[in-house]
């Protein structure tokens, strides 16, 4: 007798912290994790942090209440803690650059390189391959002179770079994103 | 086992495997774990591409189409969590209470008043060295996956030291790692 096969269940993952949502009071960004979840899953949402789900959690708690105040307390910092560091993140993330630059290997060939793309969270492999794939040219993660990862293209893409990036990450603001010339030049160019 | 792992930093080679390793796998995959057996074909098919990810410490990650399935540590051959949510019933279950989450999350092993105080839940019967499915007072999905260290008799009668050992549990490197 044939049994019917078994279905792969689906489980849905909080795009904040990553956990089954039902695990986001738990995170210390649990507050961004219950207006995600408001947002964009209403009925889960209602599910978990209805009233009743709340008691229920609370009757399920067997510490005392001097204790449940404290490990509130604790939460509560934990939380304005992590808020803080995603603040400081944002800043250094808004403040810092990713730099295309071209540089020349020899009189015809010249290879573009793209520094900084890291600080954005960007996966630089991935992106190195994307970057080959599209410009069908070598691409690849190297170490520059001072020990900082980079995506090193073969050939001369710093504008199309640009626009692929613009394409790929629209959360990096097109501001950050600049075209530098080789030092030989020392000539620099704005961004376009 | 994965609270400072780095795929980047550990991975020494990652390799297609071949159809007749697989075939071997899915053979050990079944005997170890009698839940997955009626999974296997959607698990792992036949002639699925499963890739090796050879890393550090004796450990090494098993992936279809990108995702991990398994890794392995010595001859010791785990279900992620990732598939163990997708297949909730390929392992025993062991239910800690709510107390322990905070502890699981933060990636230290479990001792035994946690798997044996009201909230939480123990077989019957159940062996050392098993591979479980560690499950949480009140939640639906799986909190962890973990070994047992003695038997679900010891843990009640000695209610003392480690009952299960964590192997990976939501949030850690491994859970995060993307291919
Ligand atoms: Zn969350």
């Amino acid at each position: 007798m044939e049994q019917t096969e078994p279905a792969k269940k689906t489980v849905l993952y909080c795009a904040i912290c990553t956990l089954p949502p039902e695990y986001c009071e738990f995170s210390a960004s649990k507050k961004k994790c219950e207006q995600w979840l408001k947002e964009t899953h209403p009925a889960e949402y209602e599910r978990l942090y209805s009233d009743q789900a709340v008691t229920e959690k609370l009757a399920m708690t067997t510490l005392s209440e001097d204790k449940v105040a404290k490990e509130a307390a604790k939460m509560e910092k934990a939380v304005s803690k992590e808020e803080a560091r995603m603040a400081r993140e944002l800043e250094k993330k808004m403040a810092s650059k990713v730099l295309i630059k071209r540089v020349e290997r020899n009189k015809r060939k010249c290879v573009t390189s793209v520094f900084g793309l890291d600080v954005f969270g960007v996966d630089l492999k991935k992106t190195a391959k994307a970057f080959a794939n599209h410009f069908a040219c070598g691409g690849s993660v190297s170490k520059n002179p001072q020990g900082l990862d980079e995506i090193v293209v073969q050939g001369d893409f710093s504008e199309e770079i640009m626009e692929l990036i613009h394409k790929l990450h629209p959360e990096i603001p097109k501001e950050n994103i600049a075209i530098v010339e080789d030092e030989k030049k020392s000539k620099k160019k704005p961004a376009a | 086992m994965f609270k400072k792992f780095s795929l980047q930093e550990t991975l020494s080679g990652q390799n297609p495997v071949k159809s007749s390793v697989v075939r071997g796998i899915r053979t050990k995959l079944c005997t170890s774990y009698p839940g997955i057996e009626p999974h296997i074909d959607l698990i792992l098919p036949k002639k699925s591409n499963l890739v090796q990810l050879k890393c550090k410490d004796h450990i090494t990650l098993f992936a279809v189409d990108n995702e991990i399935v398994f890794f392995q540590h010595f001859d010791l051959l785990v279900p992620t969590l990732t598939l163990l949510h997708s297949f909730p019933d390929i392992l025993p279950r062991v239910q800690v209470d709510r107390g322990a989450i905070k502890f699981v999350l933060s990636g230290a092993n479990i001792m035994c008043p946690g798997l044996t105080s009201p909230g939480a839940w123990l077989p019957e019967e159940l062996a050392e060295d098993v591979v479980v499915a560690v499950m949480a007072e009140g939640k639906e999905t799986a909190l962890a996956v973990g070994v047992t260290k003695m038997t679900a008799k010891e843990m009640r009668e000695v209610n003392k030291g480690i009952g299960v050992d964590l192997l990976q549990y939501l949030g850690d490197p491994l859970w995060k790692t993307q291919l």
